[in-house]
């Protein structure tokens, strides 16, 4: 039995377009993933199937043996569970208290009438107050998500995946609406949980340094297909010039894109 | 590192990109103002057909003081009925005599009091069964919440149907079901309302950010979930203040519905009009009127504290 997450001919058409073309894909346990590419190269919709927001056209995606693609019902809820997702967008609920917006990740071991009042015992309190404190955001547990800052926001919602107690998390996007110093704060805080919990972080990113400055491995998409696999050093100019098709670019300049925060000369 | 980008690359216009620019511009508004023309055109025309038809322009003979018959134009030839009619309802009232003059007027007072309370809460079950039903059925008859297109499709039906039967014709029908007191008026109108309701709810959930929902699917929250949790925290504003809006409208239909027997005021109306005591018309119109407009105020107050509370729980 094989406990890394695998794709297998995965792929994803939206009518005429092909999303994600014909993925095979093997994650380990444990691994800080990054998957760059252009926008549009199907970096999002690979992070949504392997959630099962959306549906594959064909191929399978499995887990520790067994199908992703064939769950419903009660089985795809604990899933989702499973591989928690941090958006771009943060999809906190903002007329919520950060506190309660915590909580959702709570809701898969729900049943219909707690889940409805809004009733949480108090061990997931704890777990939720807990999963903030490792986030700094303990002072603002009382307050509206809404009245948050960005990066806050994004770091509420690493404590909603925390309290998850997921195997796997993806992150799509999660620094592209964040000033410099809060993309380091998120990006710090992934890397934590990837080290102390153990937890395979699998993270949609469009800054390269920030790739390759976190990623033990970079996947590479171009037009829906996987088109480099391997680690931050193999990555050479050559190969990132072809991601992007940077031919009109005489010299490719990583820190144009970056979002790092880093001392100007 | 020097930041050296070929300067070549920027993109450069085409020196008749201005020219271009007008031209199409000038096409545009050309076809904005032809456009706003027909559809004028074709208002106008519309407005005077459906005026015609409404027998706005009749002609119609009527008795001149010197007894003769002639032709007038409906309108001005009406409009002095309107006028015989306000001074049938308004009581004779002389200041010396005003106490016994309103007492004559309000003769019916402890009835009247009585009926109003009834109407009130005949308005105040109604609203709470409509807002339960119109509630619970605005999910599913939005187009981005539903789980299916066939639910999508009852819901809206059902909703629909409630709303188009007036609710003086379901108070008909339910007094026929019920026999006649204030359950029909209830079952009627929280029926309308329920219809009523659950549209513009819907259409307040139609226009959701959709981020916060994807949010509680993707933590592995059921479709209830995902409204409970995604969706009504950013409706309940809008909720309460249509809520508190339908109260005010049912007051005005509950107060009117017992005129085919389903409780309430509106049995008085009948009653004044069948023996011609034109002036009770004018007291129970008193009386509706400081009700709605105390009903009015208050709601207005509470729906602004309501929404500036914006409570945790939301």
């Amino acid at each position: 039995m094989t406990t890394a997450l695998t794709l297998t001919n995965v792929s994803r058409q939206f009518g005429e377009t092909t999303a994600v073309d014909n993925v095979n894909l093997s994650i380990e346990p444990g691994q800080f993933v990054g998957v760059i590419g252009r926008s549009g190269a199907g970096k999002s919709t690979l992070l949504r199937l392997i959630n099962r927001l959306i549906d594959p056209t064909s191929g399978s995606i499995s887990f520790q043996g067994s199908e992703i693609t064939a769950l419903k019902g009660k089985p795809l809820l604990q899933w989702r569970r499973d591989c928690a997702m941090i958006f771009q967008q943060f999809n906190l609920v903002e007329r919520l208290n950060v506190l309660n917006n915590v909580l959702i990740g709570r809701l898969a071991e729900h049943g219909f009438l707690s889940s409805m009042a809004m009733r949480f015992t108090d061990a997931e309190r704890a777990m939720a107050i807990e999963a903030l404190d490792r986030l700094d955001l303990v002072p603002q547990a009382l307050q509206r998500a809404g009245t948050l800052s960005g990066g806050q926001q994004q770091r509420v919602a690493i404590a909603k995946a925390l309290v998850q107690n997921p195997k796997i998390m993806l992150a799509d996007e999660p620094i592209a609406s964040l000033d410099p110093a809060n993309a380091t704060l998120v990006m710090n805080g992934l890397k934590q949980i990837n080290q102390e919990d153990g937890i395979t972080v699998l993270v949609n990113l469009h800054t390269l340094d920030t790739a390759r400055a976190y990623c033990d491995r970079i996947i590479a998409m171009r037009a829906g297909r996987v088109f480099f696999d391997g680690t931050a050093a193999q990555l050479t100019d050559g190969v990132v010039r072809d991601i992007y098709g940077l031919e009109g670019l005489r010299e490719f300049n990583e820190a144009v894109t970056s979002t790092a925060v880093r001392e100007m000369a | 590192m020097a930041i050296t980008t070929d300067p070549g690359f920027i993109p450069q216009g085409a020196p008749n990109t201005v020219g271009e620019f007008e031209v199409e511009f000038a096409d545009q508004r050309r076809r904005a103002r032809r456009a706003w023309l027909i559809g004028s055109v074709v208002f106008f025309i519309l407005f005077m057909v459906t005026s015609w038809l409404g027998d706005f322009f009749r002609v119609t003979q009527i008795t001149m003081p010197d007894g003769s018959r002639e032709w007038r134009w409906v309108i001005p030839a009406g409009i002095p009925r309107l006028g015989e009619f306000i001074v049938k309802t308004i009581p004779e009232l002389h200041w010396s005599t005003l106490g016994a003059d309103f007492a004559h007027w309000f003769w019916r007072w402890q009835i009247w009091l009585k009926l109003l309370f009834e109407t009130i809460l005949i308005a105040y079950m109604a609203t709470v069964l409509g807002v339960m039903g119109g509630f619970l059925l605005s999910f599913p008859a939005s187009r981005n919440l539903a789980p299916n297109k066939w639910v999508l499709w009852i819901t809206r039906r059902y909703l629909e149907i409630a709303r188009t039967v007036p609710d003086l014709v379901w108070a008909i029908i339910f007094v026929y079901c019920f026999s006649v007191g204030p359950m029909a008026g209830v079952i009627a109108i929280a029926l309308h309302s329920t219809g009523a309701l659950g549209k513009l709810y819907s259409e307040v959930n139609e226009n959701i950010d959709m981020r916060p929902i994807e949010g509680v699917k993707a933590a592995g929250g059921t479709w209830f979930d995902q409204i409970r949790y995604g969706a009504v925290p950013q409706v309940m504003p809008n909720i309460i203040s249509y809520t508190l809006l339908r109260f005010e409208i049912n007051v005005r239909a509950s107060s009117i519905i017992g005129y085919v027997g389903a409780g309430g005021l509106g049995a008085e109306f009948r009653v004044a009009m069948s023996f011609q005591e034109y002036t009770d018309l004018s007291a129970l119109f008193v009386v509706i009127f400081v009700t709605v407009m105390i009903i009015d105020y208050g709601s207005e107050k509470l729906r602004h504290r309501i929404i500036g509370m914006e409570g945790v729980r939301a």
